[in-house]
């Protein structure tokens, strides 16, 4: 049996229809794609239509389960339009569109059965970059639907769908006051620190009595990443153990595709001016500031540098201590302490910080590990 | 510090910590918390397990330490080294210290002490009158202006933490530092988890750090389509209201005046209400989830003053509750250029004078540097 979701946690009952397309979907319990939960309980009313906007819910596996679809009729000729599908979503998805899907359609199954197909495809490709871009765009897509969702129906207290996806994946209560979303402050900021624009800091928020207030847009925004590594969490524990016949050429397809994308990028070897700096100034044997060290130390473990690599450059500072540099390098990388790898300070912060020598060579970034990186088609 | 003050101070914090074993608790969830001290003139030594009161009590009598802390985090296993501890949460932790309001009362209670021949002044001056050294060290003291001033932040903060963000009172713990300030506790389990960056997020908002116009309704552009926020919100939106409108009936002029004043007007605004209005918190202390925090019950080595739970914060007098020290006199060499006040009792002023004064004032001006055993 080849079970693609092995998560039985779901407690929902599935309202499904005969698919529109009508190929008869025969009950085959010896060869599903989708292993049947147990528990039901009859909370929450999940469609097609909903799992079409929503398809990495674990209900889907049970919907497909149902149908007994198995991977070998998958992968007959009958059901070449899907395979394409989920051809197409994926070479959107790695140009980093988001995949349109037809509102139309929503109502059968060819959405939900795509996204199984593209998984199958990206885990037979195996290649990870592609997993990450078509996690990334499929959760921007669903995050569409959600806003739309939580936005019609703010005031038809028909929000059960949204605000329980969001719950039962992200353990974010969400609740209403009036036209707002509203969350606990300590859910907000464990989400929204990781947004650099002045607007998501709290002091630009409205807060009362332990809850920060929110538009449906910035509710769904806050967990766009972790939607995505959901997805990505969902398409790693899918367990393929054979390639149907039929998938083969996309498979291969997709293999070609991802060389594309691994080589458009043209990277510098040379080192923006602000490291260069630092590197000079302890090259001098002269003082570099704590900031200066900690800028040096990131941007180069972030081009892949190790600690071992790293540590002789600080030799020339006058306070230099081997041990020292070490434990501290070992911080910065996440290796030791509290497991944070630190990210390379941005521009904005090196300039505040007297750290930035800016040349015309860093127009356009916001942050020294962008210095040099450009795109080839420009 | 010469072994002599040493032997003084530590023969009172001895008689201290022997006798108060009713103030010296450790604090709950013990067994989860890693535990420190130090002692005069040698370096912190941290990382240890302290299971109950009497663990800590036996400690203090055996090492009687300058210093006792004991972190705000929870760990599976505090004695490991911090790798390997298991950071599992921390209570959120505040730090007001009056050195940091900028006082203007600052001035008249802060003594510069001459580095290379010890004599005392007040007020600042480049040379040294007396050798002509310009090297300085400085001690202060706290004055009434400097509680007050700090019990103000203290209320600030409290009245945030409960309305914003709908911590109990119950959930809040105010202690005087020991030397020049208030520490505050809050234990709420929603506010345990948050990581550094978050807490720094959260100590900006009590700050009133980075607040930006758009935020309080002014607009960029067209900022004639404006609407500032009115006195029935809270939160910030609310407390602005009310510093810039006073009441209703004159908020109509005063939302025009501000409206026509224009973005950059109201930016600058913004940031003169922060002084005033932003909770001077020290940003660091909040932000770090494995700080060791002076232990409540202990006493301030730079002051000889406990770090007490205020239980009425409006009354309370540091140098009355907070100055547990034995009253028996000893004699030291003061040198204190300002009068203290200690127990509802004057000192000094003191010129380099031989005086009879009772421990807790004594072991004050030696933990300040204003005087030396003999």
């Amino acid at each position: 049996m080849t079970n693609l979701f092995e998560d039985n946690l779901n407690s929902y009952e599935i309202i499904w229809k005969i698919p529109s397309h009508g190929k008869t979907l025969v009950n085959q319990q010896d060869n599903q794609i989708f292993k049947l939960s147990k528990n039901k309980e009859n909370v929450l009313k999940i469609g097609i239509k909903d799992l079409a906007k929503y398809p990495f819910l674990t209900e889907a596996g049970e919907y497909l389960a149902n149908t007994g679809l198995s991977l070998e009729q998958l992968s007959h000729p009958d059901w070449k339009p899907i395979v394409e599908k989920a051809y197409g979503r994926i070479v959107v998805a790695s140009s980093g569109q988001i995949y349109g899907s037809d509102l139309e359609s929503l109502d059968n199954d060819s959405e939900l059965l795509s996204f199984i197909v593209a998984i199958i495809l990206l885990k037979s490709a195996g290649i990870a970059t592609l997993i990450r871009r078509f996690s990334l765009a499929e959760a921007r897509r669903s995050e569409r639907f959600l806003q739309q969702d939580l936005w019609v129906s703010r005031d038809k207290k028909n929000l059960e769908l949204p605000l329980k996806i969001i719950q039962d994946l992200f353990a974010v209560k969400v609740s209403i006051d009036n036209d707002e979303f509203v969350i606990k402050v300590p859910d907000y900021l464990q989400r929204a620190v990781h947004f650099h624009e002045k607007e998501w800091k709290l002091v630009n928020r409205r807060v009362t009595n332990g809850f920060v207030y929110l538009s449906a847009h910035e509710t769904v925004r806050l967990i766009r990443a972790e939607l995505g590594e959901y997805i990505n969490g969902k398409i790693q524990s899918v367990n393929i153990q054979s390639i149907p016949q039929g998938f083969k050429q996309r498979v291969e397809d997709l293999v070609i595709l991802a060389k594309k994308f691994s080589d458009t990028t043209f990277v510098s070897s040379e080192y923006p001016p602000c490291v260069k700096h630092g590197i000079e100034v302890l090259e001098k044997g002269e003082n570099l500031p704590h900031s200066g060290r900690f800028l040096l130390a990131t941007y180069l473990l972030s081009k892949g540098q190790t600690v071992d690599q790293i540590a002789p450059l600080f030799k020339n500072a006058p306070d230099y201590n081997e041990r020292t540099t070490k434990y501290q390098l070992e911080h910065i990388s996440g290796s030791s302490g509290s497991g944070t790898k630190y990210q390379c300070p941005s521009c904005e912060k090196l300039r505040s910080e007297s750290l930035c020598f800016a040349t015309s060579d860093c127009d356009g970034i916001i942050n020294p590990i962008q210095f040099g990186k450009k795109r080839k088609n420009k | 510090m010469n072994e002599k003050n040493i032997s003084l101070i530590e023969s009172a914090f001895k008689e201290y910590y022997f006798n108060r074993f009713d103030l010296i608790h450790v604090p709950k969830r013990a067994t989860e918390r890693e535990f420190g001290y130090q002692k005069f003139n040698s370096g912190m030594i941290r990382h240890l397990a302290i299971k109950n009161d009497k663990e800590l009590h036996l400690l203090l009598m055996k090492e009687i330490p300058s210093d006792v802390y004991c972190s705000n985090a929870y760990y599976t296993f505090p004695n490991l080294p911090m790798s390997e501890k298991d950071w599992k949460g921390a209570d959120l932790i505040f730090d007001i210290d009056a050195k940091d309001l900028a006082l203007p009362c600052r001035k008249d209670h802060t003594i510069f002490k001459c580095s290379s021949c010890n004599s005392s002044v007040i007020e600042f001056q480049s040379q040294c009158p007396k050798c002509g050294s310009t090297k300085f060290e400085t001690a202060s003291v706290m004055c009434k202006n400097c509680i007050s001033e700090s019990k103000k932040e203290v209320t600030k903060l409290v009245d945030i933490l409960t309305s914003d963000f709908d911590i109990k009172k119950e959930e809040i713990e105010v202690y005087f530092s020991g030397n020049e300030g208030f520490h505050i506790r809050v234990t709420n389990s929603d506010y345990e988890p948050l990581g550094s960056q978050e807490r720094a997020d959260l100590v900006d908002y009590i700050m009133f750090n980075g607040a930006i116009p758009e935020s309080f309704g002014m607009k960029r552009q067209n900022n004639s389509k404006s609407s500032l926020p009115t006195l029935e919100e809270k939160g910030w939106r609310g407390r602005i209201a009310h510093r810039l409108f006073t009441s209703k009936s004159k908020t109509p002029k005063i939302t025009k005046e501000i409206i026509s004043s224009g973005y950059t007007a109201f930016q600058v605004q913004l940031e003169e209400i922060k002084k005033t209005m932003g909770v001077r918190v020290d940003p660091k202390v909040t932000m770090d989830i494995h700080r060791i925090f002076r232990l409540e019950g202990s006493i301030n080595s730079k002051s000889g003053l406990s770090k007490i739970q205020c239980d009425n914060l409006d009354s309370f007098d540091p140098f009355l509750e907070a100055c547990l020290l034995g009253d028996d006199n000893v004699q030291i060499l003061a040198d204190c250029p300002l009068q203290i006040k200690l127990k509802n009792k004057k000192f000094g002023p003191y010129k380099n004078e031989l005086v009879s004064l009772p421990k807790y004032a004594a072991v004050y001006m030696l933990c300040k540097g204003l005087g030396n055993a003999i």
